[in-house]
């Protein structure tokens, strides 16, 4: 009997956790859409094929030796099986390789994160190549001292000094903006966003109903990615902890949005859609790193936080000229960051110098490595397209096609 | 006979043609156009960054009338399409030497 309810238990999370891995890589999709509709029409093209070319190469470096250096075990997935990774002391208590499949989207979610702050100028193989680095070495290192409980280089454990980060507002979101900073540094602003007289031009993204459909479907895909998080739900105790997730992820991801909204109203004087957007998400980013603990009007609150915190930070990032087209650095680093910081108001395990020393580890790792690695790329294959090319739009330089070959577009 | 040419805001365009066919005019000529006067265009936000709209859209209207009808024309026009506001337009009135309808041959103010 009792191995009966075991077996339940473990098939049950099991599919659990597939699901919802299922979930955060559609959310691969709900990141394509919004920068495909916060981008010129001139480089759709090349901002979708990055997107899914960076999913794939994701998927492919965790598989050879991301997952091994996050969470041990061997290269290539070699001592993952159906029945258990063998040698393991306790048995588990889901399939292991449902837990990889749950922990490789999250990596192409960090990964995703980099590719619309780069959009419109950086070169399609050098971003790439850019994500081979991340995906394979810089996340999962990282992850390793997070997640993986591993001390820093052998010097301090994170656990130990009270960091705290459910699902990720640091590993993974903050994580994914501090390489994207990296990248728009080396990068360089969008010709012409940047007048001389320190005037800011305005680049309208080319298609907002395809934006907010990607708001959306990373709205839905958030559930798998923080209820998920979790790890199990076939219990009493597993089944609330997930539901009181997927009940705050949803208020933070209201709050934010309408945040987010009052502000830009106040601010523009127009209800700025774009901004919007960028609210659910902050608001969704912030509530990432503890969504098990709050009540859901302090959910609410945190995402609201978030919301008016993201609009702030879009404004002054355009003021440092720090280009970033769709807001991917405001979002997931500045809010990821104010994410792992609400985690002590609600949850007594995390203390806020843990939070910090946390998010100073992240992000000085993350962002260093990958402003070498960008560096490197720089120097041996050059990292963002020529003037001309750049004019004329990435999708004709890069992949030879058009998004709408039959409309005549503005440039 | 007198070409009556008006470039009038876009929204003001069913308001006109309804005081223009109230005054008997049998004819016009509707285009749509982008263009500036002393409004010189205007800002749009996007993202807190502002960006300059240069060409604003109008609609024209070409309409022949009779040295006659002239007057009430540009009154119903004018009428019609003001608000007060600035970029209500403007009206151009210049000579017609001749006009044909292609279908009779018919000539001058018959032919209007």
């Amino acid at each position: 009997m009792e191995n009966d309810i075991f077996q339940l238990q473990y098939a049950l999370d099991t599919f659990y956790f597939l699901v919802c891995g299922a979930l955060v890589m559609w959310m691969a999709a709900g990141f394509a859409m919004l920068e495909a509709g916060l981008v010129r029409s001139k480089n759709t093209v090349e901002i979708l094929t990055k997107n899914v070319a960076l999913f794939a190469v994701a998927c492919t470096m965790y598989m050879i030796c991301g997952y091994a250096i996050m969470y041990g075990g061997d290269y290539l997935l070699s001592t993952i099986t159906g029945n258990g990774v063998t040698g393991a002391e306790e048995p588990a208590t889901y399939a292991p390789s449902a837990d990889f499949f749950f922990q490789v989207v999250f990596v192409a979610t960090a990964m995703s994160i980099v590719s619309g702050a780069v959009a419109e100028r950086m070169k399609l193989f050098a971003f790439l190549a850019f994500a081979v680095i991340m995906t394979g070495v810089i996340y999962p290192l990282e992850g390793s001292w997070t997640w993986g409980g591993n001390a820093v280089f052998g010097i301090y454990t994170l656990g130990d000094l009270g960091f705290l980060d459910f699902a990720g507002s640091g590993i993974v979101h903050m994580a994914g903006a501090a390489a994207a900073l990296a990248g728009v540094l080396l990068v360089g602003a969008r010709k012409g966003k940047y007048g001389a007289n320190g005037q800011i031009n305005a680049f309208p993204g080319a298609n907002l109903p395809l934006a907010t459909l990607g708001t959306f479907i990373l709205w839905l895909g958030w559930f798998g990615f923080n209820g998920g998080s979790v790890l199990a739900t076939a219990s009493v105790d597993a089944a609330n902890s997930v539901a009181v997730v997927f009940m705050n992820t949803n208020a933070a991801a209201a709050g934010g949005c309408i945040a987010a909204l009052l502000t830009a109203r106040m601010l523009f004087g127009k209800a700025d859609l774009t901004m919007a957007l960028n609210g659910c998400l902050a608001g969704l980013v912030a509530i990432t790193a503890g969504p098990d603990t709050p009540t859901a009007l302090q959910a609410t609150l945190f995402g609201a936080l978030g919301g008016v915190l993201v609009v702030f930070s879009i404004i002054t990032l355009d003021k440092l000229k720090i280009d970033d087209p769709v807001g991917a650095i405001s979002v997931h680093g500045v809010v990821g960051l104010l994410g792992l910081l609400l985690v002590p108001v609600t949850n007594g395990d995390a203390s806020f110098s843990g939070q910090i020393i946390g998010a100073l580890t992240i992000f000085g790792w993350v962002f260093v490595a990958s402003l070498v690695s960008f560096g490197v790329i720089k120097a041996v294959m050059g990292i963002r397209v020529s003037e001309e090319e750049e004019y004329e739009g990435s999708d004709i330089a890069e992949c030879g096609m058009e998004a709408y070959p039959e409309f005549t577009t503005a440039r | 006979m007198k070409l009556v040419t008006a470039v009038i805001k876009p929204f003001k365009l069913d308001d006109v043609r309804e005081a223009l066919s109230q005054i008997g005019v049998q004819g016009i000529t509707v285009t749509e156009v982008k263009g500036f006067g002393r409004q010189k265009g205007h800002t749009e936000l996007y993202r807190g960054a502002e960006y300059v709209v240069d060409f604003l859209p109008k609609i024209k209207l070409e309409i022949a009338v009779s040295v006659e009808m002239v007057d009430q024309t540009i009154e119903a026009i004018s009428g019609a399409a003001q608000t007060g506001k600035i970029g209500d337009g403007k009206i151009f009135v210049t000579s017609l030497e001749q006009t044909i309808r292609i279908r009779t041959g018919e000539t001058g103010t018959e032919a209007l």
